[in-house]
């Protein structure tokens, strides 16, 4: 713990880095906390309550600023930094990555193939809670699944919270901001929850890393991250895509193979 | 009286302009008679075909969807179609997810030689559609706001 505050303290200090991205303490849990100068490192933490994806703020330029940035990095928002930086979104020399192991030790990390490495260690694992729901909407039939997500899905208020939580949503203009055409309806309405929900699944086919933030975000507690892990379960099968890292042979959605195999193309 | 009564399937079918387009007017200029029940809206490839536009036909009223362009390795483009099967491919599993029919939309190769494919092929999900029934879920769902029903 302290160890970080130190590493942090010194980064600061010696001018490396602008600010020290990490967490401190809030009024329920852990928040996400941007450190700015070298006397409030003493509020950092680290802890399992740590939960937010700092990842997000990193496709963020008018929050980062121009100089060098660090940032403290869960497993989650680690693996979320290597897809991020597969897809060309994040500067290496602008970034200083940390990371607090359970013996409490910092890492700094010397660039993103270093952290691939790390993670080689860490699989990533679906909470059991999850699998169970997963398997249990499996084993519904359609009917029931329909009513499943209609039911769940008539509670969002369309916040976008899930859209901001999300690290690999970064695109600037998000499809439901486009209003010519109107692909989705903005006011909250069964038929659009739904259609919003599918089309952030497809954009994140592929890419999601599953760190749950979305579902975790969600205020009225829809489990949405169900539908990027059931993907995620499905493109591993018929792509070969591991789950929680990036896919070398390039984006499911914009690669192809002419030998790709389907069942129901007539 | 059968026929008043008799259910009609309303199907949209979203076609290549290279292949399937030119296979439904190969069926045409060959005479062969078929089902009238379903829409064309041609498209300049298959890999144009979003997703959202199938969603769109549902939320319209379609009751079924036939979705058509060239055979692998025939696209005009080259690799169109590569792109929209790999896009099926994971729609498919993520509509089936979500409880959405997948029966309803039909997907399918046809040459712009295939006329006679053509017309089996719309025959067919024709009967299919018949069978299932108008697809009220998601009209329910589609048509919430505008027949302000109560959502218990």
């Amino acid at each position: 713990m302290n160890k970080l505050i130190e590493k942090a303290t010194s980064l600061l200090q010696e001018g490396v880095v602008t600010k020290v991205i990490g967490y401190e303490e809030g009024t329920e849990k852990p928040r996400p906390f941007f450190c700015e100068k070298a006397e409030d490192t003493s509020k950092l933490i680290y802890n399992s309550r740590c939960i937010n994806n700092l990842a997000v703020y990193l496709t963020k330029p008018e929050l980062l600023g121009t100089g060098k940035v660090a940032v403290v990095a869960t497993l989650p928002t680690l693996r979320s930094i290597v897809q991020l930086a597969f897809e060309n979104q994040l500067k290496e020399d602008k970034l200083v990555i940390l990371t607090v192991t359970d013996s409490e030790e910092v890492i700094e990390f010397a660039g993103f193939a270093e952290i691939e490495t790390y993670l080689k260690d860490f699989k990533l694992k679906i909470d059991q809670k999850e699998q169970d729901l997963i398997d249990k909407l499996e084993g519904m039939s359609k009917e029931e699944r329909w009513t499943f997500w209609v039911e769940e899905l008539s509670q969002c208020f369309k916040c976008y919270a899930c859209r901001a939580a999300c690290p690999m949503c970064y695109c600037t203009r998000c499809v439901v901001e486009v209003n010519c055409p109107q692909w989705v309806q903005p006011w909250a309405s069964p038929l659009g929850n739904i259609e919003w929900q599918i089309n952030r699944a497809m954009h994140l086919a592929g890419r999601c890393t599953g760190c749950g933030s979305c579902a975790e975000a969600c205020p009225v507690g829809i489990p949405i991250d169900l539908l990027t892990r059931k993907m995620m379960e499905d493109l591993g099968e018929e792509f070969g895509v591991v789950p929680g890292q990036p896919n070398k042979n390039g984006n499911v959605l914009s690669t192809f193979k002419p030998e790709d195999k389907e069942n129901f193309i007539r | 009286m059968d026929n008043i009564t008799e259910f009609e399937p309303k199907i949209v079918a979203f076609v290549c302009n290279w292949c399937t387009y030119a296979g439904a007017d190969l069926t045409g200029t060959s005479r062969l008679k078929y089902a009238t029940n379903f829409k064309i809206i041609r498209f300049p490839c298959t890999g144009r075909i979003d997703y959202m536009l199938l969603l769109k036909a549902f939320a319209e009223g379609a009751d079924g969807i036939i979705v058509s362009g060239c055979h692998p390795n025939d696209c005009h483009y080259t690799s169109g179609n590569f792109h929209a099967r790999r896009r099926w491919v994971v729609f498919r599993g993520l509509l089936d997810f979500f409880g959405i029919d997948v029966r309803r939309i039909c997907f399918s190769w046809v040459s712009a030689a295939e006329g006679g494919k053509w017309a089996d092929l719309v025959n067919s999900t024709v009967a299919e559609i018949r069978e299932l029934g108008a697809y009220k879920e998601y009209q329910k769902v589609a048509g919430y706001l505008e027949k302000e029903e109560c959502n218990e």
